[in-house]
C-alpha cells in the first residue's frame, strides 16, 4: 500500500504530532504517514471495533465545486460520475465513482452537497488527475477549487459520536452519510457521518492551521487513540470496502466491482456519464467477472496477487487479502469469473505455491454498525 | 554455552553442538509489526544457507525467512501456529521458528557476533 510517485513527500498537518506519538513513518501516496504508532496495527485495530479511533486522511483530496451563474454544480458532476449527485439534499453525502469511456474507475470518491456546493473527497494517490479531470470537463459549468491543504481527521468506532459530541453536540443528531458545519475548538469544520471502516464514525474537514489543535483534542478525549495507516487497511478489509488502485482500478467497472447500489436508478436507464454504454450493458446482462469475498481455511494469508483457481484452473485473482483482526483468521477479496462468483462456493488459492482452500461468502466479513438515526 | 550470531537477514541462530535454533531478531519482529502467522519447514526438510525457508506474516505483509546456515530442520516451533505473537514478545525466547541440524559449521565464520550486529542495527538508522 506504498504507492508513491516520484518527487519529495509531503507531510500533512499532524506530522509533528505523528512523530510525537511514536508513529512509525512511511511514504504513501506521496505523503510521509504513519502506519502504526507503538501499540501495534492489532491493538489499533481493537481500539476502533471496541471504542474510537483517530486517523489522519488529510493526505486525501477535498475540492469544492461551485456552479457558475446559472449552472448547477451536481447536473455538471453527474457527467462524470453514475451516481444520482442532483438528487443530493443539501447536507447528503453519496459514495461515487469517476469512471471513464470503457466504464473503469478513474477513483472512487466521496460527494456531500452543502446546498451551495458541492464538496468531494478523493483519494490522495489520483487528487492531481482528479482536479485535472473536474477542470478540463467542468471549468465551463462550475468552479473548481482544490482545497488539498486542508486537514481531514476520521474518528471511527462506537464510542466516537460519545468522544466527539463533547466538543461538538451537534454531532449526535447526525445521521450515516451526512454533514454539516460545525465549529470545533473556534474553527470552522464541516463533519460527516461517514468513514472507511465499517463503524459508525465521522469524518471531519478542518482549516489546515486548527488540524493540530483538533486532533490532539479528540485525543484527550478518553475513548479515543490514534490509529495508522495500517489499522484503517485491516478494518476496511473487514468491511469488504474497496481500496483503489487494487480492489478497482481503470479496468474494472462498478458493476464488476459490486457497486452498483451507487450507482443512481435513473441514471441506469438515462447515462450520460463516461462508459454508460459498457455499465448499462453489464447491469443487463451481467458483468464477465464479480468481486467477491474470501474465506480462506486455515492461517495462510493469500494477499494481493494469488491466483483463484477451482480445480487448478484458474478463474481469478486475489485484489486485496490479509489478517482480520476481529474474526482471528485470514480473508480476502478478488475477481473471480462470474459462472464461478456465488456464495458458498469452493475455490483454491494460490499462496507461495501452495492451494489453500477457501470459500466464495458475503461481504462484509465483519458486519457494518453505521448510525441511520 | 551456546554462542548466538546474527545475519543480515535479521534472523539469529544459537548454536549448541552441532544444532543450531533460528528466530528473528528484536529489531525485524519490531520492524514487522504484529506477527500474526508463521509458516515454519517441516522437520526432515534439508535447506541450505540463504534458502527461504519460512514465512513470517505480519498484519502488513509476508517476509521470507533465510537459512542462515545449510542444514537438516530437526524440529519446528509448533506453538506459533496458535500464539504467532510469541515472535512480538520474546523474539529470541519462545519465539524461535526451527531447530536445524548443522551440516558445515564453518558457514557460521560469515555471520555477525552480537556486537557487529548491533552496530548494524544502528548503521541502518
Amino acid at each position: 500500500m506504498t504507492d508513491s510517485p516520484a518527487g519529495p513527500l509531503k507531510r500533512t498537518p499532524l506530522y509533528t504530532l505523528h512523530r510525537e506519538l511514536g508513529g512509525r513513518i512511511v511514504p504513501f501516496a506521496g505523503y510521509e504517514m504513519p502506519v502504526q504508532y507503538p501499540t501495534g496495527i492489532l491493538a489499533e485495530h481493537a481500539q476502533t471495533r471496541i471504542a474510537a479511533g483517530l486517523f489522519d486522511v488529510s493526505h486525501m483530496g477535498q475540492v469544492r465545486l461551485t456552479g457558475r451563474p446559472g449552472q448547477a454544480a451536481a447536473k455538471a458532476l453527474e457527467s462524470l460520475v453514475p451516481a444520482d449527485i442532483a438528487g443530493l439534499q443539501p447536507g447528503q453525502q453519496r459514495y461515487t465513482q469517476f469512471t471513464n469511456d470503457g466504464g473503469g474507475i478513474l477513483d472512487d470518491l466521496m460527494v456531500t452537497s452543502t446546498g451551495d456546493h458541492l464538496l468531494l473527497v478523493v483519494n490522495a494517490a489520483c487528487k492531481d488527475a482528479d482536479l485535472a479531470h473536474l477542470q478540463k470537463h467542468l471549468a465551463a459549468t462550475c468552479e473548481v477549487e482544490p482545497m488539498f491543504s486542508r486537514g481531514l481527521l476520521a474518528l471511527q468506532g462506537p464510542l466516537a459520536v460519545q468522544a466527539l459530541a463533547r466538543l461538538a453536540p451537534q454531532v449526535a443528531g447526525l445521521k450515516f452519510m451526512t454533514g454539516t458545519f460545525i465549529v470545533i475548538d473556534g474553527a470552522r469544520c464541516y463533519v460527516t457521518r461517514s468513514g472507511y471502516t465499517g463503524c459508525d464514525g465521522f469524518e471531519i474537514s478542518t482549516p489546515a492551521d486548527a488540524t493540530d489543535a483538533i486532533a490532539r483534542k479528540l485525543l484527550a478525549q478518553p475513548e479515543v487513540k490514534p490509529i495508522g495507516l495500517g489499522a484503517r487497511d485491516s478494518l476496511r478489509l473487514e468491511a469488504g470496502l474497496c481500496l483503489y488502485g487494487h480492489d478497482i482500478d481503470t479496468t474494472t467497472t462498478p458493476i464488476e466491482a459490486g457497486l452498483l447500489w451507487s450507482i443512481g436508478k435513473e441514471r441506469r436507464s438515462q447515462g450520460g456519464f463516461p462508459g454508460a454504454a459498457t455499465i448499462q450493458k453489464q447491469i443487463a446482462e451481467g458483468a464477465p467477472r464479480k468481486r467477491v469475498g474470501l474465506l480462506p481455511d486455515g492461517k495462510a494469508i493469500a494477499r494481493e496477487g494469488a491466483e483463484i483457481a477451482i480445480t487448478g484452473k484458474v478463474v481469478g485473482k486475489v485484489t486485496s487479502g490479509g489478517f482480520a483482526p476481529t474474526l482471528a483468521r485470514a480473508i480476502a477479496m478478488g475477481y473471480l469469473e462470474r459462472a464461478h462468483s456465488a456464495n458458498g462456493t469452493k475455490v483454491e488459492l494460490i499462496v507461495r505455491g501452495k492451494s489453500v482452500p477457501a470459500e466464495i461468502v458475503p461481504m462484509p466479513l465483519v458486519k457494518h454498525t453505521y448510525y441511520r438515526g | 554455552m551456546a554462542s548466538v550470531k546474527y545475519s543480515q537477514e535479521h534472523e539469529w541462530i544459537s548454536v549448541e553442538g552441532d544444532v543450531g535454533t533460528i528466530g528473528i531478531t528484536h529489531y525485524a519482529q519490531e520492524q514487522l509489526g504484529d506477527v500474526v502467522f508463521v509458516d515454519v519447514p517441516k522437520a526432515g526438510r534439508k535447506v541450505a544457507k540463504g534458502e527461504a525457508c519460512a514465512v513470517v506474516e505480519s498484519v502488513k505483509a509476508a517476509s521470507d525467512i533465510y537459512a542462515p546456515a545449510s542444514g537438516e530442520v530437526t524440529e519446528a516451533n509448533a506453538a506459533l501456529a496458535d500464539t504467532p505473537g510469541d515472535v512480538n514478545a520474546e523474539p529470541m525466547g519462545k519465539g524461535w521458528f526451527f531447530k536445524l541440524k548443522l551440516s558445515d559449521k564453518s558457514e557460521l565464520d560469515g555471520l555477525m557476533d552480537q556486537a557487529a550486529y548491533e552496530a548494524f542495527v544502528k548503521s541502518l538508522g
